[in-house]
């Protein structure tokens, strides 16, 4: 189907300010939309209150309207440019919530606004939890054990049911807000009571908790000639009870057989089409048991998510430019692949590098906050890396986060023994690097696994870069110096991520000296393309990663 | 460091790593495949006999070999090439590792190569002759061997992987719906899964199985397997499949359903003509239209050789499926005998379920021409 030509002016709703759970990757997601709609020939109207947005560029949109995100402001620019249609779904929750508002209250209706890329009864279906359980259950789906409950009595009853501890799951909040995992009846009266007074709706889902299951996301898009397609799986370093937005991920996944993963790709095929998303992404969150491979569906956002953005740099593959052209009405064999420009954007992409994100947070400048991650999310970035190992990403990754480290540096003191476990225990922001001081002093991988329920095969890999470096340690207590370090460990440490400022440390040099050295044996990066389809077909648009390998692209 | 190893192509290019698997020597065609997962299916899948398979996702083995993800009783590959093998293997069904399994296989591999760089120049100059080696790493010795290597084209591979005698896929399950005959040209389990999960009664017959020998097991079906190399000098294969669908013995046409390999023998029972493709198809991304829905289906593909499309522009012939990337034949069927055909793996494993429904097709068909 070509795009629609009986709409012309399109309303678009930004994510506002910048807030945790709902930061920059909404105006990433939200200009690319608008850019993609205005070169469709559309009239682009937009409102978003946050004037430090690429978005609100004179340029991006034909009309921009700096006003609050609310239902009564979005009313009041529906009056004044009386758009043919709204597009709520690439501003995140909060655009997402002011629809399903407008469309509730027959504000889209008196107007004649359609809502596109949406519609809200799919909202509804997603993120009611009660409905979304419902629909899970008609496709033979398994969801953990959960009630919604509007009073603090009501989830102490629930919890006696289906036993602590329990995650609490507001409806319709922003990044799980007034989320967590209660452990007993104090903190559940407590965090309940919390619960429902953030929730718009005052609506808490009481959910059996799953802690400990490995985590896994996959990136979905339809359009309305029923095609599906993933775009992107993702791997959570941290179990389940810790927010994605605070997990480690890890892309593609790694630890899934063909088998396993297709039985997930199948539950979320079934889902998009049984909650109804029709045209655009949307994010599917799915946990497994490390043991039996039990799998449940967590929850759907029925637009584009946080995680879309980094779908897409992971990719190559534009969710939230491909979303609003399907929201148009083209179909995604119609569209083509901007980077190979020769094949069609209905396609599964295909990556030959791993992608690793970390998120960043700043503790320190919250005293009175825990430093322990839940199902709320804390953080307040990430940085995203790409390497042809998991290691090199990690170690890329953690040195992008401006938090003073290099890659997986040493981590001041070690702590005792049974202080290390607590902290492996306990998510944390400094975890990963708890892991390694585990290693340090004499951990194995399973003992850290059941301490931290951490996957076997993401500790293997830290357990490489710690004997690695230790390797390199030894041969420097030894009297061995950078000079003397032959040219292919010197080249493997590069390719296990390491920093020319780790080396330096480790050879107690300069970063400048280990530059030389290197330069010396002709140890430089290459730079390799994201292209969507792993070398297949020639890429005309790439975009570039640094590794350490034969060739140069 | 482990024991060297060399992959050396036929133009000369060599790419130094580390052995793993058997130690040894092997020579195939070397080809890349794009699917992330599902290393486990590609090494056991007797479409890869003569075939060297780089996998362009770089890390490999992390999940192990499992007793249930197999497609044949034995890995097939010549040789596989990976970036990264995992150390550990890390999945609640895993049994042992891809190393050990290959080794206790003979299978030689090859890590730490540019499997990238690899897969630019395949996909440039196409597929090649190679070796893979960790015996011997003289560049001019192998390079040498890769050049002796036996070609693809004109070799008859069916005949090496095909059963010898008839068989019955898991008659110890139970059977509701009719009994197909399965032509093994390297038959993958997964094809024979699908049958059975419909309740089929599924028997597997030998490549060289005249049609007298297949209408003698009185089946309601025929399905003609996927199956490694060159379709055109399988000749017999072709009869074969001529007098099924021509001609049949006894003069009752039975549904007829081929998948890759079987869609190439039905092309040229038809009189169509199949031709090698540069770099073939090897991976689990691969859109194809259905011409008639107009919906795309996220397939599968491995194939080297491909059925010229020009060959097949014939009244009764209906082009059913084109792949969206290079917009190639992927799926035919007759327009009044019940004979259809793809290009593709609707049994997936590994990969997307998409096509899934075209094993429901057949059984409808076997259904219908019973009432």
């Amino acid at each position: 189907m070509p795009k629609r030509t009986d709409i012309h002016k399109i309303l678009v709703i930004g994510s506002g300010p910048i807030i945790i759970g709902q930061a920059c990757e909404f105006d990433y997601s939200g200009t690319q939309a608008c850019k993609a709609l205005k070169a469709e020939g559309y009239e682009v109207v937009l409102i978003n209150s946050n004037p430090a947005t690429i978005m609100t560029d004179p340029s991006v949109g034909d009309r921009t309207y700096i006003e609050p995100i609310t239902a009564e402001f979005v009313e009041l620019v529906i009056r004044h440019e009386k758009p043919d249609a709204l597009l709520p779904t690439v501003g995140g929750q909060t655009a997402l919530n002011v629809a399903e508002e407008l469309a509730r209250t027959g504000v889209l209706k008196r107007y004649g606004v359609e809502m596109i890329g949406a519609n809200p009864e799919a909202i509804a279906k997603a993120e009611d939890r009660n409905l979304f359980k419902k629909s899970m259950e008609r496709i033979g789906l398994s969801v953990p054990a959960s009630c919604v409950v509007k009073t603090v009595e009501e989830a102490l009853a629930t919890a006696v049911e289906i036993g602590l501890p329990v995650i609490l799951r507001p409806s319709f909040t922003l990044g799980g807000t007034g989320g967590g995992v209660a452990y007993n009846v104090e903190e559940l009266t407590e965090m309940a009571k919390l619960a429902i007074s953030m929730s718009p709706i005052h609506e808490v889902l009481i959910e059996q908790s799953v802690l400990g299951w490995k985590e896994f996301e996959l990136e979905v898009m339809r359009d309305l000639k029923d095609n599906v397609v993933i775009i992107c799986s993702i791997e959570n370093f941290d179990a389940m009870g810790v927010h994605t937005g605070d997990s480690i991920t890890v892309a593609p996944i790694q630890t899934l057989t063909d088998r396993e993963y297709q039985v997930m790709r199948d539950a979320a095929v079934a889902i998009i089409r049984e909650i109804g998303v029709e045209t655009g992404g949307s994010n599917i969150q799915f946990a497994i048991h490390p043991d039996d491979g039990r799998m449940t569906v967590i929850e759907m956002n029925p637009r584009v998510s946080r995680s879309s953005a980094l779908a897409s740099k992971a990719t190559g593959f534009p969710i939230a430019k491909i979303a609003a052209k399907l929201a148009v009405g083209y179909s995604l064999d119609e569209l083509r692949n901007d980077i190979t420009r020769q094949t069609p954007a209905c396609f599964e992409p295909t990556i030959d590098y791993c992608v690793v994100k970390v998120p960043r947070f700043t503790f320190e400048k919250f005293p009175q906050a825990q430093p322990v991650l839940t199902t709320s999310m804390r953080s307040v970035g990430e940085a995203m890396a790409i390497g042809r190992t998991f290691k090199e990403a990690l170690q890329k990754a953690l040195r992008s986060l401006e938090i003073g480290r290099a890659g997986l540096d040493d981590f001041g003191a070690i702590p005792d023994r049974e202080e290390l476990k607590r902290l492996l225990s306990t998510p944390g922001p400094e975890r990963v690097f708890r892991i390694k001081q585990a290693y340090q002093s004499g951990f194995t991988t399973d003992e850290i696994y059941h301490l931290s329920m951490i996957d076997p095969w993401f500790l293997d890999n830290i357990e490489q870069i710690v004997e690695f470096e230790n390797g390199l340690k030894k041969g420097r207590k030894s009297g061995g110096s950078l000079e003397a370090l032959p040219h292919e460990q010197l080249y493997l440490a590069k390719q296990y991520g390491f920093s020319d400022v780790q080396l330096a440390r480790l050879f107690d040099t300069t970063e400048k000296a280990v530059r030389e050295r290197r330069a010396e044996l002709g140890i430089r990066p290459k730079f390799k393309s994201v292209d969507t389809c792993a070398a297949e077909f020639e890429a005309f648009t790439p975009y570039y990663y640094s590794t350490y390998e034969q060739e140069d692209e | 460091m482990g024991i060297p190893a060399v992959l050396a192509l036929e133009d000369g290019h060599l790419y130094r790593g580390t052995a793993f698997g058997a130690i040894g020597e092997c020579f195939g065609e070397v080809v890349f495949n794009t699917s992330m997962t599902g290393y486990q299916e590609v090494v056991t899948d007797p479409s890869y006999r003569g075939q060297i398979v780089a996998m362009t996702y770089p890390l490999i083995g992390n999940y192990g070999v499992n007793e249930e993800d197999v497609e044949s009783h034995r890995p097939w590959v010549e040789g596989f090439v990976v970036r990264e093998l995992s150390r550990i293997t890390s999945n609640w069904r895993s049994r042992k590792s891809l190393g050990q399994y290959l080794e206790e296989n003979g299978v030689p591999g090859i890590e730490g190569i540019d499997t990238r760089a690899l897969t630019k120049h395949l996909r440039t100059v196409g597929a090649m002759r190679a070796v893979l080696s960790s015996t011997d790493t003289d560049a001019d010795s192998l390079i040498a061997k890769a050049r002796a290597a036996p070609s693809l084209v004109g070799r008859d591979l069916v005949a090496e992987v095909s059963c010898d005698k008839p068989w019955e896929w898991k008659p110890e399950l139970a059977t509701t719906g009719p009994k197909v005959c399965v032509m093994d040209y390297g038959v993958k389990y997964g094809i024979l899964r699908r049958l059975k999960a419909l309740g089929c009664r599924v028997v597997v017959m030998p490549a060289r199985s005249t049609a007298e020998e297949v209408m003698a097991q009185a089946p309601r079906g025929v399905l003609l397997s996927n199956g490694p190399g060159d379709p055109e000098p399988v000749t017999y294969a072709v009869e074969t499949v001529r007098r099924l669908i021509e001609d049949p013995p006894g003069g009752r046409r039975l549904p007829v359903f081929g998948i890759c390999q079987g869609h190439h023998f039905i092309t040229l029972a038809l009189g169509g003509k199949t031709r090698k493709l540069k770099f073939g198809h090897h991976g689990a991304n691969h859109p194809v239209r259905d011409e008639k829905t107009g919906q795309v289906a996220i397939t599968v593909q491995n194939h080297g050789f491909v059925g010229d499309m020009e060959t097949l522009r014939r009244d009764d012939v209906e082009i059913t499926h084109i792949n969206l990337n290079d917009m190639t034949l992927e799926g035919l069927r007759h327009r009044k005998w019940p004979v259809f055909a793809v290009q593709f793996h609707p049994e997936a494993s590994p990969g997307p379920h998409d096509a899934h429904y075209l094993f429901r097709t057949f059984l409808d068909m076997m259904q219908g021409a019973h009432a």
